[in-house]
């Protein structure tokens, strides 16, 4: 009877122990919910378009994500995922290559993220105040340079639509790009030294230093990949859309950390993984999706997302004083 | 246990530090031997914690020499002092709690291994090395995938203490480490503490409960408003009168 109750815990243990494994419920329950309110919910049609944009929010949640492990906030996100895809298109209008001008549009991300990262860690502000002020800046350089109308898609950047969402077979690009970003992320995290050293700075960013990591240095890194991943992602919105539209990306900075709170990071660093934010972006994809598809009133989207992260974030407590209780 | 040699394993002279107009330290020497487990005490305010912090590589010092093995050092950084086999343990910053055991075991020595220009972090090895560290202080815990933050005080010192054994540490610094721990508790870092002396690691004690380091110390080094008391070999001085050094005004 003991040893019974023994592999039981040990059992539910192993379960309760996978990170992800609240989101996933939440998702396993929110896809049944709308597969009742519509049959049509998994056809492969709808399963192609939900696909289509999970990519754009998932790319750049994951870089949230890990900068929200090593305990900061991107609140520029948005701002990035706009002015990144206009940059490209202007230095193609100067006369760049295609490559090129993407190369060094990202590169300009990078700087971006970089500035954020050094501003807040040089000056000891909290990121989220230093990135709500870039936030604004990067939205008004792109109200500035666009005055506000989309510019015209360049027909140079052609090849860049097909780099970015064209189709394999019956598999987007996007898709393609965002799974290789996916899996490039979890073996950093997951598997690398410096994932490691992510979890330290965000856990417990003394002890880190005292043990010879710097802090600092991952931060200032995972800042540049944060705003690296918005830009990639803005560039990939644009060529699907075939616009470049000055208020893309307006609000996505809540969803990135919607994304990842759902998917089981906490706010205060130290916790999450690469898995939990792709759960976390299908999620908020999928309620977008599902409502449109239950015929619901679009306002319902919020109240969802809401209801979603309070859920995510009691189970996720409730799972941790259970496997206390077991050990 | 390593036989004692001639030279102590470190030797600080002269230290001075001021932070601003404060002098937080003045002229203070201390010397550590080998396999010596050190007692530094003093009230708050003594300077025990700027001693410390700048012996491991936090702060450096303004005036003063340290001496590691009869050689001159300066450490510009904690890592620093790592390397040279100085490990600091603090209370509040010893263990990263939202961390498992085994990364926290080889947090910033992770082990790899290579897969053409790829350093993967080798888990089972890491998962294995972290159990034999962990026993070698005398602590069971049932797999190196618990979160740190799961277990108690007492344990969390121990983790701790395993890495700093395990990674062959010469010196170790526990900083106040029975604070906020139940008696129970305090008891098992005492006898971690002795299992350092055993095994040949030099250590210095730190804190403000006599009670706590008396038992288990060889020397004692008493502070007061930022000079050095007194160094007394334990069996020279009673515990009364130690308390009566520290308090003194």
């Amino acid at each position: 009877m003991d040893k019974e109750k023994k592999n039981t815990d040990r059992l539910l243990l192993r379960v309760l122990s996978i990170k992800e494994i609240s989101s996933l419920i939440m998702l396993l329950v929110v896809v049944l919910l709308f597969y009742t309110l519509s049959h049509t919910f998994l056809s492969r049609d709808n399963i192609g378009v939900i696909l289509e944009t999970i990519p754009e929010l998932g790319i750049a949640a994951v870089g949230i994500n890990i900068l929200m492990i090593s305990g900061e906030f991107d609140l520029s996100v948005g701002s990035v995922f706009a002015l990144a895809p206009i940059v490209t298109i202007m230095l193609i209008d100067a006369g760049c290559h295609v490559l090129l001008a993407t190369i060094v549009s990202l590169i300009f991300c990078c700087g971006i993220g970089a500035l954020n990262g050094v501003v807040t860690l040089k000056f000891g502000i909290p990121s989220f105040i230093t990135t709500l002020g870039t936030m604004m800046v990067w939205r008004g350089v792109v109200l500035l340079i666009t005055r506000g109308w989309p510019p015209p898609f360049p027909d140079q950047a052609l090849p860049l639509k097909e780099i970015c969402v064209g189709q394999i077979g019956f598999i987007y690009v996007s898709l393609i790009w965002y799974v290789l970003i996916v899996l490039i992320l979890w073996v950093v995290l997951e598997r690398s030294k410096f994932g490691n050293w992510i979890f330290a700075t965000g856990g417990n960013r003394q002890a880190a230093r005292v043990l010879g990591i710097n802090p600092n240095r991952v931060k200032i890194i995972n800042f540049i990949i944060a705003s690296f991943l918005a830009g990639f992602a803005g560039i990939i919105q644009g060529c699907r859309l075939g616009a470049l539209v000055p208020s893309a990306g307006t609000g996505m900075e809540l969803d990135c950390i919607a994304a990842s709170v759902i998917g089981g990071s906490f706010l205060m660093g130290g916790v999450g993984t690469v898995i939990g934010s792709v759960i976390g972006t299908s999620l908020i994809r999928i309620i977008d999706n599902g409502l449109v598809m239950a015929s619901a009133p679009g306002y319902w989207f919020r109240v969802f997302i809401g209801m979603i992260i309070i859920m995510a974030v009691i189970v996720n407590m409730t799972l941790r004083k259970k496997i206390r209780k077991i050990w | 246990m390593r036989k004692m040699s001639e030279v102590p394993l470190v030797e600080l002279t002269n230290i001075h530090k001021w932070f601003g107009r404060v002098c937080a330290l003045e002229g203070v020497d201390l010397s550590v031997d080998y396999g010596e487990i050190v007692g530094i005490v003093g009230d708050n305010g003594a300077g025990k914690s700027t001693l410390i912090k700048i012996l491991s590589g936090v702060y450096p010092p303004d005036r003063g020499v340290i001496k590691w093995q009869e050689r001159k050092v300066t450490f510009s950084s904690p890592k620093d002092a790592i390397k040279t086999g100085i490990e600091t343990i603090y209370q509040e910053t010893a263990v990263v709690d939202t961390m498992n055991i085994m990364r926290n075991i080889f947090m910033g020595r992770e082990v790899v291994y290579r897969f053409g220009p790829i350093r993967w972090l080798d888990i089972k090895k890491m998962a294995r090395e972290s159990m034999k560290a962990l026993e070698r202080v005398g602590l069971y815990l049932r797999s190196p995938a618990a979160l740190v933050g799961e277990l108690s005080g007492g344990q969390r010192q121990g983790v701790a203490i395993a890495r700093a054994m395990y990674f062959k540490t010469k010196l170790l610094i526990l900083d106040e480490p029975t604070n906020n721990l139940s008696v129970k508790e305090s008891k098992k870092i005492l006898q971690f503490t002795e299992e350092l002396r055993n095994q040949g690691i030099s250590s210095i004690f730190i804190t403000h409960n006599l009670y706590h380091v008396y038992p288990v110390a060889d020397r004692i080094f008493v502070l007061n408003r930022g000079k050095k008391i007194g160094e007394f070999r334990k069996e020279k001085i009673s515990i009364e009168e130690l308390t009566e050094l520290m308090t003194l005004k």
